[in-house]
C-alpha cells in the first residue's frame, strides 16, 4: 500500500498504462501543461507524440480519438471539464457510442474520456455539470465515477484496457483527498459496486463525491443507534444491480445519494431498479438525495445547499427509520 | 501517375458496378423489397472510383450517408452490400446499418456515417493512428458540399494540418445539399478555396472525369505518404437521381440542368470515349458490363437466400466486451 491523492492516483494509472501499452496516448487541451493535474509529467516522460495538446476543437479531437481507436490505438481523451462533452456530443453519441453496433461489430472503440466535474466551487451554471445521467441514456457507452484514490486508479486502468468507450467522471471535490492504494498492478473491474461500510438498518447507495458524505452520515447515524450500509456504486454503466439489491434485502431501506440533478439521475435509475426488483424487501419508501432541478448558481450561499451533504443524507435515513 | 491498361479496365469495372448496383437496388426499393432512406451514387461514379483507385486496399476510407458507391469503389464484393440492404444476417453490417451505412471494413472502410459531417474527425483520427503506428497508410474521407459547412470540417482540416496527418479530404460537390444549391450556402466559389485557411493544398477537378480525379487524388496520396500532410480535393459532380429516392420535390433543379448532366456529362459515357481513344475496344467494355451484370445477379441471389438475423441480434454488438453476458 501507498498513500496518494485522488489526482496522483489518476496520474499513476496513466503512467502505468502508457508504460505497458504503446498504443495508449493522451490528448486534450493543455495536457502537456497538466492544467487539470492528472497528466503531470507525462509529456516529459513519454514525449509530445503521445501526449498531445489539442486546439480548442472538442468535436474534432473527440472524433479523432474515435478514428484512432478504430485503427488500433487506445486514446485517452481529456475533456478538461465534463460539460465540454456537449460540444463534442455528436461525435460521442453518433460515432463513439454507435459505431460498434452500426457496423455490425466490425469497429472496435477502445477509447477513454476523462471528464472532471468541477462543481461546488463557484463555477456557475455552465461549468459545474455532472453530466453522467444524460450520457447513461445512450446505449454503447460505459460510465464510471470513482470516489477514492484506489478506485480512481484501478478503474481508470480498467477503462483504458477495455475495448469499448468508457467515460471516467472525476469528482473535482475529491482531487486532493488522500487514500491508500494497493501497490503493483491495481486494476478494479468495471461494473462492481463496493460496500464501503457495512450496516443493517438502512442502505445508502452513493456515487462520486456523495460517497464521502454518505460515510460521514453513517458515522453520525451510528451515534444515534442507526446502522447504515454504504454502497459505493463506482460504475454507472455497467450498473451492479446485485450488490444494491442484496444490500436492500438485508436492510429494508434505501437512500440514494447522487450529486447530479434529480430528474433522470442515477438515483432515479437505482430507485426504479429497487422498486421493480426489491419492492418486497422494502420497509419504507425509497428516498433520493440529489441536486434539485435548477441551474447551478455562482454564489456559494446559493450553491452549497443544493448538493447532497452528510446532513441531508442522515436526515433522509432518519426519516426512513421513523 | 502511371495508369496501366489493367487499371483502366478495373476503373471501368468498378464504375459499371456502381451504376448497375444502383439501377438494380432502386428497382428493388420501388418494388418494396428494400426500404429505408436511400441515396444513390448514380452520376458520381467517376468521382468515387477515381479517388478510391488512388488508394491501396489497406488504406482507410470514411464515407457518408450516400454510402452505396464508396465501398464498391474501394473494391468491396457486391453480395454483402446487397444483403445488407435487405437487412440480412450476411450483410456487411449484419443487418445493423442499411442503406446509409454500407461499410465493408475488409476493404479499409472505417464506416459510412449518416450524420452530415460526422466522418471528418474520424478520418483525422485514423490518419493520426497510422502516423503514430509508423505505418504508411493514408485515410481518405469522402464528404459532400453540404458537409463542408459543418464545424467538423473546420476542426478536422485544422487538426490534420497542424499534425501533418496523412489524410485526403475529398469533397464530392454535386451542387446540392438536399434541395439547397451549394452556392447559396457558401460565400466562396469553390470548397477547395477553404484549404487556404488551413495552409494545405486545395484543388478542384472535373468529377465526371475519372482520370482527372485519379490524378489529383494520387498526388494528394503521394504527398500524404511522404509525410507532408493532408490535402483537400474537390470533385465537381452531379447526382442523377433526386437527393433520396422517394422525395417528390423536383423543382429545385432546372430540368435542363439535369438533362445536360445526364446526356453530356455521364461519367461512364465519357470514360468509354476516353478508353476508346486509348485503344480499349468498346466490345471489351460491353463484356465487362455483362460480367458485372452476372456478378450482380449472383449477389441478388445470395442476398435473397440469406437468412434474416435472429431477434437476439438486436442486442449484440452494443459493445465489443459485452457487459451482461
Ligand atoms: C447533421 C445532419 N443534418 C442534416 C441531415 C439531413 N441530411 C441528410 S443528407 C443532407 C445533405 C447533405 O449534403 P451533402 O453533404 O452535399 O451530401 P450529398 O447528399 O449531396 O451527397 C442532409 C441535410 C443529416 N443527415 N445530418
Ligand atoms: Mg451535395
Amino acid at each position: 500500500m501507498h498513500t496518494v491523492t485522488y489526482l496522483e492516483a489518476l496520474n499513476e494509472a496513466l503512467v502505468e498504462e502508457m508504460e505497458r501499452d504503446e498504443s495508449v496516448f493522451v490528448m486534450g487541451e493543455d495536457v502537456t501543461w497538466a492544467l487539470m493535474g492528472s497528466t503531470a509529467g507525462l509529456a516529459e516522460r513519454f514525449g509530445e507524440e503521445r501526449v498531445r495538446d489539442t486546439p480548442i476543437s472538442e468535436a474534432g479531437f473527440v472524433g479523432a480519438g474515435a478514428g484512432a481507436a478504430m485503427v488500433g490505438m487506445r486514446p485517452v481523451v481529456h475533456m478538461l471539464i465534463a460539460p465540454f462533452v456537449y460540444v463534442a456530443f455528436d461525435q460521442l453519441v453518433s460515432i463513439i457510442a454507435k459505431s460498434t453496433y452500426l457496423y455490425g461489430g466490425q469497429a472496435k472503440l477502445p477509447i477513454t474520456l476523462m471528464a472532471p466535474m468541477l462543481y461546488n466551487r463557484g463555477n456557475a451554471a455552465q461549468h459545474s455539470d455532472r453530466p453522467y445521467p444524460t450520457l447513461m441514456t445512450i446505449p454503447g457507452l460505459k460510465l464510471i465515477a470513482p470516489a477514492t484514490p484506489a478506485d480512481a486508479k484501478g478503474m481508470l486502468k480498467a477503462a483504458i484496457r477495455d475495448d469499448d468507450p468508457v467515460i471516467s467522471f472525476e469528482d473535482g471535490g475529491l482531487w486532493g483527498q488522500r487514500g491508500e492504494v494497493p501497490d503493483g498492478d491495481h486494476v478494479v473491474p468495471l461494473g462492481e459496486a463496493d460496500v464501503k461500510r457495512e450496516g443493517d438498518d438502512v442502505t445508502v447507495v452513493a456515487l462520486a463525491g456523495a460517497v464521502s458524505h454518505a460515510l460521514a452520515a453513517a458515522e453520525e447515524l451510528a451515534g444515534e443507534g442507526i446502522s447504515a450500509e454504504v454502497v459505493d456504486l463506482r460504475s454507472i454503466v455497467p450498473l451492479d444491480r446485485e450488490t444494491v439489491l442484496a444490500s436492500v434485502a438485508k436492510t429494508g431501506r434505501l437512500v440514494v445519494a447522487d450529486p447530479a440533478h434529480e430528474m433522470g439521475s442515477v438515483a432515479s435509475e437505482v430507485a426504479a431498479i429497487v422498486a421493480e426488483e426489491g419492492f418486497w424487501d422494502l420497509q419504507a419508501p425509497i428516498s433520493r438525495v440529489t441536486t434539485p432541478h435548477t441551474q447551478i448558481p455562482y454564489s456559494a450561499a446559493l450553491e452549497r445547499p443544493l448538493y447532497p451533504s452528510a446532513d441531508r443524507i442522515a436526515a433522509a435515513a432518519r426519516q426512513l427509520m421513523a | 501517375m502511371r495508369v496501366t491498361g489493367d487499371d483502366l479496365r478495373e476503373m471501368y469495372r468498378r464504375m459499371s458496378r456502381i451504376r448497375q448496383f444502383e439501377a438494380t437496388t432502386k428497382e428493388l426499393l420501388l418494388a418494396g423489397e428494400l426500404y429505408g432512406a436511400f441515396h444513390t451514387s448514380t452520376g458520381q461514379e467517376a468521382s468515387i472510383v477515381g479517388a478510391c483507385m488512388a488508394l491501396r486496399t489497406d488504406d482507410y476510407m470514411v464515407g457518408t450517408h450516400r454510402s452505396h458507391g464508396h465501398p464498391i469503389g474501394k473494391g468491396a464484393a457486391l453480395d454483402g452490400l446487397l444483403a445488407e440492404l435487405m437487412g440480412k444476417e450476411t450483410g456487411v453490417n449484419q443487418g445493423k446499418g442499411g442503406s446509409m451505412h454500407l461499410s465493408d471494413f475488409s476493404v479499409g472502410s472505417l464506416g459510412e456515417t449518416s450524420i452530415v459531417g460526422s466522418g471528418l474527425p474520424v478520418a483525422a483520427g485514423a490518419a493520426l493512428g497510422s502516423k503514430m503506428q509508423g505505418i504508411d497508410r493514408v485515410t481518405l474521407c469522402f464528404f459532400g458540399d453540404g458537409a463542408s459547412n459543418q464545424g467538423t470540417f473546420h476542426e478536422s482540416l485544422n487538426l490534420a494540418a497542424i499534425w501533418t496527418l496523412p489524410a485526403i479530404y475529398v469533397c464530392e460537390n454535386n451542387g446540392y445539399g438536399e434541395l439547397t444549391a451549394a452556392h447559396k450556402t457558401m460565400a466562396v466559389e469553390q470548397v477547395s478555396e477553404r484549404a487556404a485557411g488551413y495552409g494545405i493544398p486545395g484543388v478542384t477537378v472535373d468529377g465526371q472525369d475519372v482520370l482527372a480525379v485519379y490524378e489529383a487524388v494520387s498526388e494528394a496520396v503521394a504527398r500524404a505518404r511522404r509525410g507532408e500532410g493532408p490535402s483537400l480535393v474537390e470533385t465537381m459532380t452531379y447526382r442523377f437521381d433526386n437527393h433520396a429516392i422517394g422525395i417528390r420535390i423536383e423543382n429545385y433543379r432546372d430540368p435542363a440542368e439535369i438533362e445536360h448532366w445526364r446526356t453530356r456529362r455521364d461519367p461512364l459515357v465519357l470514360f468509354r470515349d476516353t478508353l476508346g481513344e486509348r485503344g480499349v475496344d468498346g466490345d471489351e467494355l460491353d463484356v465487362i458490363d455483362k460480367e458485372v451484370e452476372a456478378e450482380l445477379a449472383e449477389a441478388l441471389e445470395f442476398a435473397r437466400s440469406s437468412p434474416t438475423p435472429p431477434p437476439e441480434a438486436a442486442f449484440t454488438h452494443l459493445f465489443t466486451n459485452p457487459i451482461d453476458a
